[in-house]
C-alpha cells in the first residue's frame, strides 16, 4: 500500500499491483492508474521542468490538457517516445518513464539558472538582442537557444510498430462519453440510427467517474454507468474507447485516433499500435465537456499546485490523495466539492480561500461542519517551496485593496478559476463562437457543419442539465439524420453539484505585480506580465499576443491558458474580451502520432510500385532498377562484377551489332476509336492524320494549349476508325485526361471513344540488324519482310502463337519491332524471343542503353531534352506540324510574340574537342572568360558515352543554336572549361540506312 | 475531404474519386487564330478566382470518368450544385437564399 | 523608436519592462497618402519601409483587413533559399538572400535568419538531371548550391534514410549552404516597427473594399471600411486576395488561390540540423528554434479561401516525412494550419506595374513568397517610387502572359519520363 492510496477507493484494481520505473527508480501503482496517478500515490509531484526557465513542475491536471507532466516513455528497442502526458498514459507492467528537459537531474537542473535571470527572458526578448556581432547569431547564440529549447529527446531508431487506418460510416457520431454524450448516444440509437460513441479515456463516464456520490434516477453514478454500458450495447451503439477525435473536417468527416497497445502489458503479436479512423457521419454530437482553468497568481506553478477538479479526480477515480495538507483557492463553487471529498478521505484541508466575498451559504456550512478554515474575499499572493509547495500567502481584499498576508502551511494547493467549454472540434469547422458575459466564456454560435453541441460545451454545469441536454441533442441529431424520434427522457439527478463562479485576470496582490511569477502558460513559462508587456509593445490582436509571448503554443495548445491569457490581454487593452478575439483552435485536438497518419503508407507500401509482367524476369536476371514515375524499370543488366558504364556500353554494342531486347511495356497506350477518330487526332496532335493509311504509323507530337511540347509517341492507324496511340511512360495518364477533357467538353460533337490500353498490352522491343531473323520464325499471319512490312508499319498477327499487334518502328536507329501481346502473355513472349535470339546472342538492355541508343540518333525524350518551355521549332520538330491544318491544340500559342522571337533556345548536338563526357545539366557560355554572373546561352540536356561512335555525345538547348552549326561553345565546370562543337543531333547513321533493311 | 455529387452517376461520393479541373464556362474559341494575343491570353490564363460561388469543373476520374460542372462557395468549400457539362449556368438565387 | 540591444534589454529588465515603447502605433487612416499599400504582410510592410528609407517617401499607409503579418507571412514554413534555375528567379531570390543576410541589423529586430542550409533530395534519375542543371546554372550565377552524394547528405542530416531499397531512394542532394529559415512573425513585426518609425501608418482591421479610379482612368485611392483614402499610387500586395482587390480596379489577374497546409510536431531537443525538401515525395521539413519539426504540405487540388484543407493531404505529407526520416514515426503532430496561396500559370510571381496608372501589384508567389520577402519588398518600393521596373523585377511582368515569355520554374523541373 503506497502512502497516499486510499484503500478500496476509486476505479483502480487494488489487488493488482503494476510496477514501473521513473528516472530509474522502481515504483508500484495499480491496474487502472495513469503514470501520474501512480506517482502521486507514491507522493511524487515533481515530474518535469518547464521549457524556458527550467522551473520544477508537478502534475497539474488529470487529463489530456496536461502542460507539465510530460515524460518520455519506452518499452524496448525502437519503442520510445518523448513528451508523453503522464496524466493520460495508463500504467503498464515494466513501463520505463523518464523526466525531461533537465540536466543533470530532475532535482538539480543546471538550466534553472535561466529562472534567476528571468527578468531578461521577458516575452520576445530574443527579438531584441543577439544581433551583435552579426556572425555570432549562427555560431553562438542560436545553438545555445536551440539547445535550451525543446522538451524531450527525439526518437533515434526506426519504429518497429505498425499503424492502420479504417473508414467508418455512421449516422451519428457522438464525441465524448460523459453524461451528455451517453444520453445523446442513447436517445439517438433509440431512433434506430447507427450511432458511434467515442472517448479518449479507457471507460465511459467523463466527469461522473470523478463524482461517485451522484445519483441518477435513484441509481448511484457508477452503477448507472454499468447499466448504460449494457444498454448502449443492446442498442447497437458502437463504443470506441481510447479513441480521440482529433480533427473535424469538411462535410462531417471526423478523424479519430484509436490507441490500441500503449496501455497493454504485453504487445499482441502483429497488432497495430494505433489506428486512424476517417469517419463520415451524418450528424455529429459534440459532448466534450469543459476544462478547468487555473488561477493566475505568483508561484501558481510549484509542484503540489494543481487544479481542484483534478485533485477530486485523483481521489475518487484513482483512490489517491494528492497530499496531507491542502489549501484550496477558488473563484468557483466546484472546488468546494473536491475539498469536502478530500477532507472526508483524510486529507486535512487547511483552508479554503474563495475570492468571492460571500460564498454560497450551504457550502460554507459544509466547510464549517468539517472544521475547514474559510477565507472569503481573499486572494493568494504567493507560494513557497522549491521542489514542492510548502505554504501559501493569503491576503484579504476589501474594496480592491489587498490587506496584510497570513501564511498558511500546506503540501498541496488546489486551485480553480472556473471552467471553459471544450469547443476545439467545433472551432475546426469554422463554426463561430460568441462571448457569454455571464459565464465569461465562449459558447457555440453559428454552426457550419451538421453538428450539435451538448452539455458543458454549451455552458451547462450540472449533471442533470448535461444529461437532459444530451438527450435533446441525440434526438435532434437523429431527427436531422431522418429518423423518427421518441419522447424526451427526463433524467433526475440527486446529489448534483451545480455551481457558479467568477472569472479573474491575475489575482490581486500586495506585492510588486511586475515581479510576480504568475503563470498562464505553464509549459512555455508565459506569465501575466509577459502578456501585459506584449500589449504595451503594441500587440493588440490576441494572435499577436500569442505569437509574441508563445502563450497557448505549448503541447496543450492553449487548453489551460487561452482564456486566462485573453482576460489579461483584454484588461491590458481596456477592451472587452470578444473585441480582442480568440486564437483559432487547430487540429489535432491532442498531439497525435505521425505513424497513425502515415498508416499503411510506409516502406514498400509508401506508394504503389507499378511493375510490368516482365519485371520478375528482369529481377531474376540481375537487373538494376530505376524509379520512373510510378513504375520501376530495368535500368541495366550488369554481369557479375560489371560496372554500370560497362554494362550499358555492352548492351548498346550488342544491339547495334546483332539484336537487343527491351521491355517497353510501361509506355502509355491509348486507343482512339470511332468514326471521328482521325478528326480528333487532327485537333489534338500537331501532325496531320487524315491521310495516314491503315497499317501505317507516324511520330505524333502533342502540345499544351500554351504551345509547349507535352508528350510524344508513335501512333499507328489500325483501321480507318482506330488509332493506337503511344505516350511517354510518365505522361500516359495526363495525355488521356487531356484527350478526355477536349473530347467531353470542347468537342462533344465528335464520335470518339478513348480507352487506356497501357496495362492491357505487354510490349517487347526488338532492335538490331538481326531483329527480323529472331522474330520472323515466330510470326504467323504476316509477312514481315522489308518490302511487305516496311519501316513505320503496324499489323495484327500472331507471334509465338500469341495474339499480337506488331509495330515496325525504331527508337534506336536499328531495324526494330515492337511486339504488343496481352499483358499476361508478356513473360511467354519474352522467353520465346530470348530463346529464338540465343543464336544471335540476343542481349536484354535497360532504360539507360535505350537512352544512349536514341541519343545517338538525336531522338528526343520529352522531359529530358524538353522542359515544358520548348516549342516544336525549338526542338527541331517543325516537320511534325501539319501546316495545312487550321487548328490544333497549342497552335495559336505558337504565334505569340515571344514564341516567334529569334534567339530562342534550340536543340543541337555537342561534341567536346577533348573527348570528355559533359555533365547533363551543365551550362553553356559563349565567352568563358566573362565574370560571374555569366551570360548562359543554354544547357546540356543529354550526354552519354557512345560505343558506336567511339566518343561521347551530347544534346543541348542553345540560344539560336541551329545558326551556330560548327561553332565552338564553352562549358565551364569547376576546375575545367570544356570546348565543344555544335553539331546536328543525328550522330549515327544520319541517312537512316540501317532502318531500311 | 469534400463530398461531391456526380450528376452523371447521381451519387454523392468522396473527393478522392474526383479530380478538380479548373474554372468552368471558359469555352475554347472556335477560331483561335482570329484572336488577338490579349484575347488568347484571357482564354489561356485569366481566371475569376472569386471569393464566393465559383463555377468550376470536376472530373469523376475514378468513377464514370466524366467531366461535369459545379458551383462551390470558395469561402466555405460547400457545393451549391453540380450539373452536367454543356448545361447552362444554373440560377443561384434559390441556393443563395437557402444559405 | 527604442533601440533594441542587450543593453536596452538589461536596462528595461531592471525597471520591470515598464518602459518599452509601442513597436508600432495603431494608426487611423488619414484622408490622403502618397502611397497606399494593400496588405500588411512582410511584402507590404517591407515595401513601405524601403519606400521611406530608400526613396524618402514617408507619407505611406499600409492597410490590412486583419492584423499585420496574419496572412501567409505568419503561416508559412519559413524556408529561405535562392537556388532557382532561371536567371530571372535566381537573381530575384538571391537579391532577397543578400538582404536577409543583414536584415536583423538593418531593422534592429532579430529575425533569426538561420543559415542552416537547404538540402533538396533527388529520388530518381530525372531529379538528378534537374538538380545538376540547377547547380551548374547557380554556379555561373554565383548562387551557392552544391551536389551531395547520399552519404554526404546523411552526414549533414543524420535522420535521413539513404537505404537503396527505399521506395524512393535518395540518389543525391543539392545543398545551398547559406539558405535556411527565419522567424516569420519577426519579419512582419521588424518591418512594421522600422516603417512606423519612419512615419508609415499601419492600419489594421480595415478591409479595402475597392480601388477607386479617377475620370482619367488613373488610380484615385481606395475605398475602405473606414472610408475613402485618397492616393495617387496604390500597391496591391494581398497574396491570395489579390484577384479580388485587383478586379475592383478593373484588372483581371492570371491567378488562382489554393489552400496550403503546414504542421508542426511537439518540440524536441535539436535533432534536425538543416532544411530538407523533397519535391518527389512532397516532404518539406526543418526544426524551429523552439524544437518543433516544421513540416510543409502540398496544395489541395481545388481553389479555396477557406484556410481549412483536408485530412488526406496531411496523411500523405506525414507519410512522406516518415518515409524519408523513419525515426520520426513515433513523434506527434501538435498543430496543423492552412494558408491561401496565389498561384500564377508559370508559378512565378507578378511584381511591378499594373496596366492602370498608379497601380502596382505584387502577387503570385505561390509557395515561395516568404523567402522573397525582402527582395520583393525592396524592388517593389523602387518600382512604386520611380514608376518604372527595377532591373531585377523587370522580367516578372503581367505582360509575359500575353507574350509567352514565361518564367516557368515548375515546367523547367519538367515531367517524369
Amino acid at each position: 500500500m503506497t502512502r497516499f492510496r486510499v484503500e478500496g477507493k476509486g476505479r483502480v484494481e487494488h489487488a493488482e499491483p503494476v510496477n514501473f520505473t521513473f528516472d530509474g527508480r522502481t515504483y508500484t501503482g495499480l491496474r487502472g492508474d495513469t503514470v501520474a496517478s501512480a506517482l502521486l500515490a507514491n507522493g511524487v509531484h515533481l515530474i518535469g521542468r518547464s521549457f524556458k526557465y527550467h522551473r520544477p513542475r508537478g502534475t497539474v491536471t488529470a487529463g489530456s490538457e496536461e502542460p507539465n507532466a510530460l515524460i518520455s516513455t519506452s518499452r524496448g528497442k525502437g519503442r520510445y517516445e518523448p513528451n508523453t502526458r503522464a496524466t493520460v498514459q495508463e500504467l503498464r507492467e515494466g513501463l520505463v518513464a523518464e523526466s525531461q528537459n533537465r540536466w543533470p537531474s530532475l532535482n538539480f537542473d543546471i538550466g534553472a539558472v535561466n529562472d534567476k535571470a528571468y527578468m531578461l527572458f521577458s516575452a520576445g526578448f530574443y527579438y531584441k538582442t543577439f544581433m551583435w556581432p552579426k556572425s555570432f547569431w549562427n555560431k553562438v547564440y542560436e545553438p545555445i537557444i536551440r539547445a535550451a529549447a525543446g522538451l524531450g529527446v527525439s526518437p533515434g531508431e526506426e519504429d518497429p510498430d505498425r499503424y492502420s487506418s479504417r473508414y467508418l460510416h455512421t449516422d451519428i457520431l457522438v464525441i465524448g462519453a460523459g453524461p451528455a454524450g451517453i444520453a445523446a448516444a442513447k436517445s439517438a440509437a433509440q431512433s434506430g440510427a447507427r450511432v458511434t460513441l467515442v472517448d479518449e479515456n479507457r471507460e465511459i463516464g467523463g466527469a461522473l467517474l470523478s463524482d461517485p456520490r451522484v445519483k441518477i434516477d435513484d441509481i448511484g453514478a457508477w452503477d448507472w454507468l454499468s447499466a448504460q454500458l449494457v444498454e448502449l450495447e443492446e442498442l447497437g451503439v458502437r463504443l470506441m474507447m481510447h479513441t480521440t477525435a482529433i480533427g473535424y473536417y469538411h462535410q462531417n468527416m471526423v478523424g479519430l485516433c484509436e490507441k490500441l497497445t500503449d496501455h497493454l502489458d504485453e504487445l499482441p503479436e502483429g497488432a497495430p499500435r494505433e489506428r486512424l479512423w476517417r469517419v463520415r457521419a451524418g450528424q455529429v454530437v459534440l459532448a466534450q465537456g469543459a476544462l478547468e482553468k487555473p488561477l493566475v497568481f505568483d508561484g501558481n506553478d510549484r509542484p503540489g499546485v494543481m487544479l481542484a477538479g483534478s485533485a477530486q479526480t485523483y481521489l475518487n477515480r484513482y483512490g489517491v490523495r494528492v497530499g496531507d495538507e491542502a489549501v484550496v483557492v477558488t473563484s468557483h463553487d466546484s472546488a468546494w466539492y473536491g475539498a469536502f471529498d478530500l477532507a472526508d478521505a483524510g486529507t486535512e484541508i487547511t483552508a479554503i480561500v474563495d475570492t468571492r466575498d460571500t460564498p454560497r451559504a450551504d457550502l460554507a456550512r459544509e466547510a464549517e461542519r468539517r472544521g475547514i478554515r474559510l477565507f472569503a474575499g481573499h486572494t493568494v499572493t504567493g507560494t513557497a517551496g522549491r521542489l514542492r509547495v510548502k505554504s501559501v500567502r493569503v491576503n484579504p481584499v476589501r474594496d480592491g485593496r489587498v490587506g496584510a498576508a497570513v501564511t498558511v502551511r500546506c503540501d498541496c494547493l488546489l486551485m480553480c478559476g472556473g471552467w471553459t467549454p471544450s469547443l476545439h472540434l467545433f472551432s475546426h469547422t469554422k463554426g463561430s463562437l460568441k462571448w457569454d458575459e455571464s459565464q465569461n466564456a465562449y459558447l457555440p454560435d453559428h454552426r457550419s457543419e451538421a453538428c450539435h453541441i451538448a452539455g458543458a460545451g454549451r455552458g451547462l454545469w450540472s449533471f442533470e442539465a448535461a444529461l437532459n441536454d444530451g438527450d435533446v441533442a441525440g434526438r435532434a441529431a437523429a431527427e436531422a439524420a431522418g429518423f423518427e424520434i421518441s419522447d424526451h427522457a427526463r433524467f433526475a439527478v440527486a446529489q448534483d453539484r451545480p455551481g457558479t463562479g467568477v472569472t479573474h485576470k491575475e489575482l490581486p496582490t500586495d506585492r510588486d505585480a511586475g515581479k510576480a511569477r504568475a503563470f498562464i502558460d505553464f509549459q512555455n513559462d508565459v506569465t501575466a506580465k509577459d502578456i501585459r508587456l506584449a500589449v504595451r509593445e503594441g500587440m493588440r490582436s490576441i494572435e499577436h499576443v500569442k505569437r509574441y509571448t508563445t502563450n497557448g503554443m505549448a503541447t496543450d495548445q492553449g487548453k489551460m491558458s487561452n482564456i486566462n491569457g485573453l482576460m489579461i490581454a483584454a484588461d491590458a487593452l481596456g477592451e472587452a474580451p470578444p473585441r480582442v478575439g480568440l486564437t483559432t483552435f487547430r487540429p489535432p485536438y491532442t498531439p497525435t502520432t505521425f505513424g497513425a497518419f502515415a498508416g499503411y503508407h510506409r516502406g514498400a507500401t509508401f506508394e504503389l510500385t507499378r511493375r510490368t509482367t516482365i519485371d520478375s524476369w528482369a529481377e531474376e536476371h540481375g537487373a538494376v532498377f530505376e524509379p520512373v514515375a510510378q513504375w520501376r524499370r530495368a535500368w541495366y543488366f550488369p554481369k557479375v562484377g560489371e560496372s554500370m558504364d560497362a554494362a550499358v556500353l555492352r548492351e548498346c554494342t550488342a544491339t547495334r551489332n546483332s539484336v537487343g531486347i527491351f521491355d517497353a511495356s510501361t509506355l502509355g497506350k491509348i486507343e482512339v476509336a470511332g468514326p471521328d477518330a482521325a478528326e480528333f487526332m487532327n485537333r489534338m496532335y500537331t501532325n496531320p492524320w487524315t491521310k495516314l493509311a491503315p497499317g501505317r504509323t507516324r511520330y505524333g507530337l502533342l502540345l499544351g494549349e500554351d504551345g509547349f511540347i507535352r508528350d510524344d509517341g508513335v501512333i499507328g492507324r489500325i483501321t480507318d476508325d482506330l488509332f493506337h496511340v503511344t505516350t511517354t511512360t510518365g505522361g500516359a495518364a495526363r495525355v488521356l485526361n487531356m484527350m478526355e477533357d477536349y473530347l467531353q467538353t470542347e468537342w462533344p460533337d465528335l464520335t470518339v471513344w478513348l480507352t487506356s490500353m497501357t496495362e492491357h498490352w505487354a510490349v517487347v522491343a526488338l532492335n538490331g540488324p538481326n531483329a527480323r531473323k529472331v522474330l520472323e520464325p515466330l510470326v504467323e499471319g504476316l509477312d514481315i519482310s522489308h518490302d511487305a512490312f516496311p519501316h513505320m508499319s503496324v499489323a495484327d498477327c500472331k507471334v509465338s502463337g500469341l495474339p499480337a499487334r506488331l509495330f515496325r518502328l525504331s527508337f534506336t536507329g536499328e531495324l526494330g519491332f515492337e511486339i504488343n501481346v496481352p499483358a499476361r502473355h508478356g513473360p511467354t513472349l519474352w522467353k520465346a524471343l530470348m530463346e529464338a535470339g540465343a543464336a544471335h546472342d540476343i542481349c536484354p538492355y535497360g532504360t539507360e542503353a535505350m537512352h544512349v541508343l536514341r541519343a545517338e540518333k538525336g531522338y528526343i525524350i520529352v522531359g529530358q531534352d524538353t522542359d515544358g518551355t520548348v516549342t516544336p521549332e525549338d526542338a527541331g520538330l517543325n516537320w511534325a506540324i501539319g501546316k495545312k491544318k487550321p487548328d490544333f491544340v497549342g497552335k495559336r500559342s505558337l504565334a505569340r510574340p515571344d514564341l516567334v522571337m529569334p534567339g530562342r533556345k534550340q536543340l543541337v548536338g555537342l561534341i567536346t574537342e577533348n573527348g570528355a563526357k559533359l555533365e547533363e545539366g551543365a551550362q553553356i557560355v559563349l565567352d568563358p572568360n566573362q565574370p560571374k554572373p555569366m551570360k548562359m546561352v543554354g544547357h546540356v540536356t543529354s550526354s552519354y558515352r557512345s560505343a558506336a561512335l567511339g566518343h561521347p555525345i551530347a544534346m543541348a538547348l542553345i540560344e539560336g543554336g541551329r545558326d551556330l552549326m560548327g561553332d565552338i561553345v564553352h562549358v565551364p565546370l569547376p576546375g575545367v572549361t570544356h570546348r565543344a562543337r555544335i553539331t546536328d543531333t543525328n550522330f549515327y547513321d544520319p541517312e537512316g540506312a540501317r532502318l531500311q533493311v | 475531404m469534400l463530398l461531391i455529387h456526380c450528376p452523371y452517376c447521381e451519387e454523392t461520393l468522396p473527393e478522392a474519386e474526383f479530380a478538380y479541373a479548373g474554372e468552368a464556362h471558359i469555352d475554347r474559341p472556335a477560331d483561335p487564330s482570329a484572336l488577338s494575343d490579349e484575347e488568347w491570353r484571357d482564354y489561356l490564363f485569366i481566371r475569376s478566382n472569386v471569393k464566393g460561388p465559383h463555377f468550376e469543373r470536376w472530373r469523376h476520374v475514378h468513377g464514370c470518368a466524366r467531366f461535369f460542372n459545379a458551383v462551390r462557395d470558395t469561402v466555405s468549400d460547400k457545393f451549391m450544385t453540380t450539373y452536367k457539362a454543356g448545361d447552362p449556368r444554373p440560377d443561384l438565387t434559390a441556393e443563395e437564399a437557402a444559405q | 523608436m527604442t533601440h533594441f540591444s542587450a543593453l536596452s534589454l538589461l536596462r528595461n529588465a531592471l525597471t520591470g519592462h515598464k518602459n518599452w515603447a509601442e513597436q508600432w502605433p495603431d494608426a487611423q487612416p488619414k484622408s490622403e497618402y502618397d502611397v497606399v499599400i494593400v496588405g500588411a504582410g512582410g511584402h507590404g510592410l517591407g515595401a513601405a519601409y524601403y519606400l521611406a528609407k530608400e526613396h524618402g517617401i514617408t507619407n505611406v499607409a499600409v492597410i490590412d483587413k486583419g492584423w499585420l503579418g496574419g496572412g501567409n507571412t505568419g503561416r508559412n514554413t519559413t524556408i529561405i533559399r535562392s537556388n532557382y534555375l532561371y536567371d530571372e528567379s535566381a537573381r530575384l531570390y538571391d537579391h532577397a538572400l543578400d538582404l536577409w543576410d543583414g536584415l536583423s541589423q538593418e531593422l534592429n529586430y532579430n529575425v533569426m535568419y538561420s543559415k542552416r542550409g537547404v538540402m533538396m533530395l533527388a529520388h530518381n534519375v530525372h531529379d538528378v538531371q534537374s538538380f545538376q542543371r540547377h547547380i551548374h546554372s547557380n554556379r555561373l550565377n554565383s548562387v551557392d548550391n552544391q551536389w551531395l552524394t547520399p552519404g554526404q547528405a546523411k552526414e549533414l542530416c543524420p535522420p535521413l534514410n539513404i537505404s537503396s531499397t527505399a521506395r524512393y531512394p535518395v540518389m543525391g542532394a543539392a545543398l545551398q549552404k547559406r539558405a535556411g529559415t527565419a522567424r516569420h512573425d519577426a519579419v512582419a513585426w521588424g518591418y512594421a516597427r522600422a516603417a512606423a518609425a519612419r512615419g508609415v501608418d499601419i492600419i489594421q482591421n480595415c478591409p479595402v473594399i475597392a480601388i477607386r479610379r479617377g475620370a482619367d482612368g488613373a488610380v484615385a485611392g481606395v475605398d475602405t471600411a473606414k472610408g475613402f483614402i485618397k492616393a495617387k499610387k496604390v500597391a496591391v500586395s494581398a497574396a491570395g486576395h489579390t484577384s479580388v482587390v485587383m478586379e475592383s480596379a478593373g484588372v483581371r489577374m492570371p491567378l488562382e488561390s489554393y489552400p496550403l497546409q503546414a504542421l508542426v510536431s511537439e518540440p524536441v531537443k535539436p535533432v534536425f540540423p538543416c532544411v530538407v525538401m523533397s519535391n518527389t515525395v512532397h516532404a518539406y521539413i526543418s526544426q524551429s528554434d523552439k524544437g518543433e519539426l516544421v513540416i510543409g504540405s502540398g496544395t489541395d487540388q481545388y481553389t479555396s479561401y477557406s484556410q481549412r484543407g483536408g485530412l488526406p493531404l496531411i496523411e500523405h505529407t506525414v507519410a512522406a516525412i516518415c518515409e524519408v526520416f523513419p525515426i520520426f514515426n513515433r513523434m506527434r503532430m501538435l498543430r496543423k494550419w492552412g494558408g491561401i496561396v496565389d498561384v500564377t500559370p508559370d508559378r512565378s510571381a507578378i511584381l511591378g506595374k499594373a496596366p492602370v496608372e498608379g497601380l502596382y501589384v505584387n502577387c503570385g508567389w505561390g509557395t515561395g513568397g516568404f523567402k522573397a520577402t525582402p527582395g520583393a519588398a525592396h524592388t517593389l518600393a523602387w518600382t512604386v517610387a520611380k514608376d518604372e521596373p527595377h532591373p531585377i523585377n523587370a522580367p516578372f511582368t503581367l505582360e509575359r502572359f500575353t507574350t509567352g515569355r514565361l518564367i516557368d520554374e515548375a515546367a523547367a523541373a519538367a515531367v517524369a519520363h
